[in-house]
């Protein structure tokens, strides 16, 4: 910032002439402002780098959240006994996941087959019972199994062989557990590559990156402070999705957050300098938004954002985990997750520093600044 | 003893791709203080010599000494001393004008204040727009606002006036005058006659990337041999090159032009040619159709020069 000097009080009528000085820093932090300024001024870039991946993980969170215990929807169809079947499933021990109905066979059949009922159970002359299930239906075979069980228990039953359960739905198991690191990487690969790639495009085109090289602007500073921007937005990203996370699916974090901002550090750092290569030669916007999008598909497609790469052949394993969206999110999910110390990683945080430090090198030594 | 040259060049040079040559051998010394022009049509060279001089461009062979510093060696200390307008630069739309000039004092060792230039260039009511809501004009007045703001010694701008209105092209030559005045150095190009004439103590005319013609304004003009035009239209055969040899054997006539229809005469004494023209006119019994006289532009430099106007690229 400018440090300004006072000159010796003049008597004169006029206010003394300040004369400026700017430090060594004055240039960067200038530019890391505005840049922060313009970025806050942009809807669209609130929108895509906040809302956009909040929105996403809220929805998929949803769709493929672990439902709370499944309850068991159970049809009697009315007769006599039907009183019977309904207390010997109150009686049983699984009473707590089933609900049953008492109706009569035609509306047991069609909420059967609209889905109301997973289960439509008829009272045998005999004593015994008829279950009607749909074998191609998981949550009726379920049922037909549990409620089976449940009767047959509380009838009497004795098991051969002493068995029990232990229930485990911990949180850091299920999908959005696996789904919310995976997110934080790709926010992070998105917006650096976005963020700088098509800023810095942008500024070509305007010939603004030509119009500051004819400052004695440091050109070094400029890049620094771009990636530095990268640094401030990565802050708010991981700690959105992050708390997003814990507010609202109660995700348990077990790493610390100090080596977790560390990997989104990291992370931004990096990929603000994969968008550096990238753009480091466009002219245009239309070059340079298919160049990132070729850059970004790879990893998108392998990095395991949405679900685990293992399922790609064992041979493509080596590569893909050289790319550095999957590094960093294998390395999120390990910290978030388990806890895993960063030395643990080394491999992970090599793969990055590398593409980073490469990228940006290049990027330097390429740049067109008109 | 002269005035040390504020920029100096020598034998500069510049082919794209190898092959076009926008540049081709030109030589240049201005001096400090001085407002120095540099006019041609589009595509003469203008715009690549200026950015060889500012150190944006490398020229393919030639040498460039400003403020006896060279771009090889004092790079940045010689951007601390050059204030720069390119000729179209978009400036952010998202930051106010305030936080425009501010980013750009910033760049600077010893800026001025911000506040004061804006003042100047009475851009201080638009200080806290956004640069995406000027005008044409206060775009232009604040990209010179960015090249004050570091308190250069010299001054480069490029085609500063084009695209203005009248009234914003006269704000903006005060700005340059006051500059000039305080003792600052300016290199300007343009394609506007009227502009180098009134702004430029000398400059020169560039076409296809050699200087063909340097000095005052009043010099170029004076070298055309007549500081009057007489122009006009007659019956018959006024345009032939018999008749053209008559024209220029009137009394004080210096050169003779023709073209579309039309005689321009370059003259000394106008009260000397004209009684003899009409008398000349009348003995071919022929008609005149059209009469004026005027003082002598650069316009008619460069068309005296190169045979083409300046517009015409």
């Amino acid at each position: 910032m400018g440090v300004s000097e006072q000159l010796p009080p003049a008597r004169v009528q006029r206010p003394a002439r300040k004369r400026l000085h700017n430090g060594r820093w004055a240039g960067f932090l200038h530019i890391l402002v505005a840049r922060m300024k313009e970025l806050r001024r942009e809807p669209e870039v609130i929108f895509w780098v906040f809302g956009f991946p909040l929105l996403l993980a809220l929805g998929l969170g949803i769709a493929f959240r672990n439902k709370p215990a499944d309850i068991t929807r159970v049809a009697i169809v009315a007769g006599p006994s039907a009183q019977n079947v309904a207390a010997l499933i109150q009686q049983s021990p699984q009473h707590s996941a089933i609900t049953a109905e008492i109706v009569d066979e035609s509306r047991a059949m069609q909420g059967f087959r609209l889905g109301r009922y997973d289960i439509v159970i008829t009272a045998n002359a005999d004593g015994g019972f008829k279950y009607f299930y749909d074998p191609s239906r998981p949550e009726s075979v379920l049922s037909k199994a549990e409620v089976d069980d449940a009767i047959q228990v509380a009838d009497g039953r004795k098991n051969p062989l002493p068995t029990s359960s232990v229930v485990s739905s911990e949180p850091g198991s299920r999908y959005i557990d696996f789904l919310i690191p995976g997110l934080i990487g790709m926010n992070l690969m998105n917006s650096g590559l976005w963020g700088i790639g098509f800023a810095v495009v942008e500024m070509r085109q305007r010939k603004l990156l030509k119009r500051l090289a004819a400052t004695p602007m440091r050109r070094s500073d400029f890049l620094l402070a771009l990636a530095c921007s990268r640094l401030v937005l990565m802050v708010i990203e991981v700690g959105l999705l992050l708390g997003f996370g814990v507010l609202i699916f109660h995700m348990r974090v077990m790493g610390s957050l100090a080596a977790i901002g560390l990997w989104g550090a990291i992370g931004a750092v990096s990929f603000a300098g994969l968008g550096l290569l990238t753009a480091c030669r466009a002219q245009k916007l239309e070059t340079a938004s298919g160049l990132i999008n070729v850059v970004m598909m790879p990893m998108w497609i392998f990095s395991g954002v949405f679900f685990s790469y293992d399922r790609f052949p064992a041979v493509v394993l080596p590569l893909i985990k050289a790319l550095p969206l999957t590094a960093l999110n294998d390395a999120l999910r390990a910290s978030i997750l388990e806890g895993t110390p960063l030395y643990a990683q080394s491999g992970r945080l090599l793969v990055l520093v590398l593409w980073g430090g490469i990228s940006f090198a290049l990027g330097l030594r390429w740049f067109r600044w008109r | 003893m002269p005035a040390p040259a504020a920029i100096e060049c020598r034998d500069l040079r510049k082919t794209y791709d190898g092959k076009v040559e926008a540049v081709r051998g030109l030589s240049l010394e201005i001096f400090a203080g001085e407002c120095f022009g540099l006019l041609g049509p589009n595509g003469a060279g203008k715009t690549t010599t200026i950015e060889i001089l500012e150190g944006l461009l490398d020229p393919t062979s030639g040498q460039v000494t400003i403020l006896g510093r060279d771009w090889q060696n004092k790079p940045r200390e010689l951007r601390e001393l050059l204030g720069i307008s390119l000729q179209e630069t978009r400036l952010s739309e998202k930051l106010t004008v305030r936080e425009t000039i501010d980013l750009f004092a910033s760049f600077y060792e010893y800026p001025r204040d911000g506040a004061d230039v804006l003042e100047q260039l009475q851009l201080g009511e638009k200080a806290d727009a956004w640069v995406g809501k000027l005008s044409g004009g206060q775009r232009q007045r604040l990209a010179v606002a960015t090249a004050l703001v570091g308190n250069p010694k010299i001054l480069f701008l490029d085609e500063p006036t084009t695209g203005l209105d009248p009234q914003s092209r006269r704000q903006l030559w005060d700005i340059i005058r006051d500059f000039q005045r305080a003792g600052g150095t300016v290199l300007l190009t343009t394609h506007y006659m009227d502009e180098a004439e009134r702004l430029c103590d000398r400059l020169a005319i560039i076409d296809h990337g050699q200087i063909i013609a340097e000095g005052t304004p009043g010099e170029l003009i004076e070298r055309l041999g007549g500081h009057h035009v007489v122009e006009f239209e007659a019956t018959g055969d006024a345009g032939s090159e018999a008749m053209l040899d008559r024209w220029r054997a009137l009394p004080g006539v210096e050169s003779v032009r023709y073209e579309d229809g039309l005689l321009c005469l370059n003259v000394r004494e106008p009260h000397r040619t004209i009684p003899a023209l009409l008398e000349a006119v009348e003995n071919q019994g022929s008609q005149l159709q059209h009469l004026t006289t005027r003082q002598a532009s650069l316009e008619d430099v460069f068309v005296n020069l190169t045979g083409r106007h300046l517009r015409e690229g």
